[in-house]
């Protein structure tokens, strides 16, 4: 099953997403930071990334950056989780490389359909 | 698959009160007028996570409320709205209010609509006000352009042309017309005619464009949805199917060559309502108004953000248990290895086993006491906003400073001592710094100082609270005393006697009565609350200069340095920290008034005697007082002398609570297993004089009534052990 890199600096927010995607049976790789997730990602390659932006340390969009500059995330979704739903952060988030984003709030439900949409 | 979101509501709260807390000291550390990226950036992140998790779980007035914050927050951190005083107030009122709602909802309690009504009337207020700042619209949090109902037609004709890097996006065109493929028949046609020479060809790059039909009865939205991530990365021409368009899209296709991977469909010539053709807007990068109102400050961060874990105290105290078992066997071992008859080469390789096992254990409970210590600064950082508001009240200049925060102690025993600090910084606002009229003709600075300091020393932390203020007002606190009747009238108690007494029940020397402190009721329950925990509180003062109070507690409640005494066959303990002196009763200082307690002299005071084996019913080796020892122990500000057979070693002991095993006994706080297996009670000193008070009057005046010897009442003579 697909492994995915959930990252989110709150922790409830962390738990809902993990909980929601384990249940459907993907594998999650949790970090609470974009330093820590592009930690684990260079640790062991995943195969989506689903990133809050406005993060302490390292926000998303920087996150997402670094990841694009590495070989093996490329091509790799990435999906920002954002309540900017404004034309703003999302465009700053693909000018970075993003694939898409889901808007806050999300029910699990819309988590799951977005996630089996890009993975098929 | 249905997801319970209550399971995350603990989570949420947890990390929203920190949120709030992490607001509240930045809002403090804003300066007005020049405010901090970074700080502003964590002010709104918190919010942004209330925001965020509110949302999710469901508590919307909450999110609305965060909101209309967060909007404010906005405007400042992209540097459209300058930092007031105002905006900061206003701010840390809302931070209050958030609270409030939060532990409303999280005690599933009513929100006290009237005052969110208020703070989110003010915040609006503030944000619509021209002259501070750019008005805002509220922004539509949903997010998407709210779809307007569209007639359903038969379907799409759907120009695709991705621009170079649209894969580098992640994006991937087959995923899309997988999508559109659900939404009804899909014909694709490939325009594979941009793409160069194989030599030529980047294999990042994506050369490729598609007409597609699509006939389906989805309207626009549905269609715009699939290419809503790739809006801006791509050509993108969406119509309706009509007969006309139809056939154009068939002959423009002809040139192509079909997508393998979608299924064909025939276009049927039927007409649809005409659409005005939408093309998806290149989203133009924004070019964020660079803040200029704030002023790029790299500050380390405050608040543990290093990698750590969230575990349930429960766990925490259940390791701790465990480890405490290990203790006493280690103890047991130890005891054994003493005793044992053995020859001397295995007794020598037990001996160092049992070493190495000492330290293990040792370095073990140490390391998972530590898992349950928390930095002072937890308990710190509540008084910045305090110290700001009080003195506001009092009309005092106060400037607070904060060191060794990050000096470790137990969770409980900092929830317990938060309180006790909140009075004692109170305290010294209100009677220690003096008016800055006041300072300023006394030669000091305007602007007084609230010195709060933590450090480790011994197996204790200390706290001291110091201000730069008058000092405490010897003669004052001396005629009050004799007003009370605390002190006679031609006696002279030493100084350090008579700032102790401050402590005392209804001791309180305010000249007037503010609504901050000086009520009478605090500095007594203070002391109370620190004894309680293990701790002592100590004040000492200088006329003009200040004052400083040193609380000492211990780290942990979890083990406690005991003295073992012996009556009869149980050993009891007795805190170290309670105990004043041991010594051998003088039969002439012992004064036995008929039918009241025994008292013996002690220099100048009389100290009640206990007698432990009567308090808790043994067989005790010596009755006459000259043949065992007084043990003078000080409890609730009352010392008695315990009367006891013999004193054993001091050790420290792991606390084994004795309601969980057995049952609250009066007199007793809690026990543990010595090494040699025995059970021990841990003598809780308060409660034992007043166990000792009810007994003395049961048995020498059996005519006055009774009413506490009740079978409750009675408990700590049953003799738990």
């Amino acid at each position: 099953m697909a492994k995915i890199l959930a990252v989110d600096d709150s922790a409830s927010m962390r738990q809902m997403v993990t909980f929601t995607l384990k249940g459907a049976g993907y594998e999650v790789v949790e970090a609470s930071d974009g330093l820590e997730a592009l930690q684990k990602a260079k640790t062991g390659k995943v195969d989506l990334v689903l990133t809050d932006v406005n993060m302490p340390n390292m926000d998303g969009i920087t996150l997402i950056k670094e990841l694009r500059a590495l070989p093996n995330y490329k091509f790799t979704p990435i999906l920002t989780l954002t309540t900017e739903s404004g034309a703003g952060k999302k465009g700053e988030g693909r000018a970075a490389g993003a694939t898409g984003w889901l808007v806050k709030p999300f029910s699990p439900e819309k988590l799951l359909a977005t996630i089996k949409k890009v993975l098929g | 698959m249905t997801v319970d979101m209550s399971q995350f509501y603990q989570t949420f709260f947890e990390e929203s009160f920190e949120g709030l807390d992490t607001m509240e000291s930045s809002l403090l550390n804003l300066d007005v007028g020049a405010a901090d990226e970074e700080t502003i950036n964590t002010i709104f992140r918190a919010a942004h996570s209330i925001k965020g998790g509110a949302g999710t779980f469901g508590f919307k007035a909450v999110s609305d409320f965060t909101h209309v914050m967060e909007t404010l927050l906005d405007e400042i951190r992209d540097g459209k709205r300058l930092v007031t005083q105002e905006t900061v107030d206003l701010l840390l009122q809302s931070v209050d209010c958030l609270r409030d709602m939060l532990t409303a909802v999280q005690n599933e309690d009513e929100i006290d609509q009237a005052t969110v009504a208020a703070v989110q009337g003010n915040l609006e207020k503030l944000l619509n006000d021209a002259s501070a700042g750019t008005p805002v619209e509220q922004r539509d949090d949903t997010g998407d352009e709210a779809a307007t109902p569209e007639p359903a037609g038969e379907g799409w004709r759907i120009h695709f042309a991705p621009y170079e890097d649209l894969i580098k996006t992640g994006n991937d065109p087959v995923r899309m017309f997988r999508e559109l493929a659900e939404l009804g028949e899909l014909e694709a046609r490939l325009d594979d005619s941009q793409l160069p020479a194989f030599g030529e060809m980047d294999p990042e790059v994506c050369y490729l464009r598609w007409d597609l039909v699509l006939k389906t009865d989805a309207p626009l939205s549905v269609v715009e949805e699939v290419f809503e991530w790739v809006d801006g990365v791509c050509e993108l021409r969406i119509e309706p199917l009509s007969s006309t368009g139809a056939e154009a899209a068939t002959q423009e296709a002809d040139a192509g060559s079909p997508a393998a991977p979608v299924p064909e469909a025939p276009v049927t010539n039927a007409s649809a309502p005409a659409m005005p053709q939408r093309q998806a807007e290149p989203v133009v990068a924004e070019n964020p108004t660079e803040a200029k109102a704030v002023t790029p400050k790299k500050k380390p961060a405050s608040g543990g953000e290093h990698g750590s874990i969230r575990v349930s105290i429960d766990k925490v105290d259940a390791l701790i248990n465990l480890v405490g078992e290990l203790v006493i066997t280690q103890s047991m071992l130890g005891q054994i290895g003493d005793e044992l008859d053995m020859d001397l080469d295995k007794l020598e390789k037990l001996r160092d086993g049992l070493g190495q096992l000492e330290r293990n254990t040792r370095e073990l409970q140490e390391s998972v006491m530590r898992i349950r210590m928390l930095p002072i600064s937890f308990a710190f950082q509540r008084f910045p906003r305090m110290v700001r508001d009080t003195a506001k009240k009092l009309n005092k200049e106060i400037e607070l400073k904060l060191s060794g925060e990050q000096t470790e102690l137990d969770k409980t025993v900092m929830e317990k001592i938060g309180d006790p600090l909140v009075h004692l910084v109170r305290n010294s606002i209100d009677h220690g710094v003096e008016a800055p009229e006041v300072r300023e003709q006394a030669g000091k600075p305007r602007v007084g100082t609230v010195h709060l300091n933590a450090y480790h020393q011994g197996g204790n932390i200390v706290i001291e609270i110091s201000d730069d203020g008058a000092g405490l007002n010897r003669d004052k606190i001396l005629q009050k005393a004799r007003e009370k009747g605390l002190v006679g009238e031609d006696e002279v108690p030493s100084d350090e006697r008579i700032y102790d007494m401050i402590f005392d029940p209804g001791f309180s020397t305010a000249d007037t009565i503010s609504d901050v402190s000086g009520r009478g009721v605090g500095m007594d329950v203070v002391k109370r609350n620190i004894r309680e925990l293990g701790g002592s509180i100590e004040v000492s003062t200088e006329a003009g200069k200040g004052s400083t109070f040193t609380i000492r507690l211990p780290l942990t409640l979890a083990i406690l340095d005991g003295q073992l005494i012996r009556v009869g066959g149980d050993t009891f303990i007795v805190p170290l920290v309670s105990i004043i002196e041991s010594l051998q009763a003088d039969p002439a200082q012992i004064n036995g008034l008929a039918g009241q307690a025994e008292l013996y002299k002690l220099r100048e005071d009389y100290i009640p005697i206990v007698r432990l084996y009567e308090v808790f019913g043994l067989k005790p080796k010596a009755t006459r007082l000259e043949d065992g020892l007084l043990v003078v122990v000080e409890g609730d500000g009352q010392k008695v002398g315990l009367f006891v057979d013999d004193l054993l070693g001091q050790q420290q002991v792991v606390i084994k609570s004795l309601e969980t095993n057995f049952r609250k006994v009066d007199g007793v706080s809690g026990a543990t297993i010595l090494g040699d297996g025995t059970v021990a009670l841990i003598l809780d000193i308060s409660s034992l004089i007043q166990v000792s008070k009810r007994i003395g009057r049961k048995h020498r005046l059996p005519d006055e009534p009774t009413p506490e010897a009740g079978p409750d009442g009675d408990a700590a003579t049953e003799q738990a052990a």
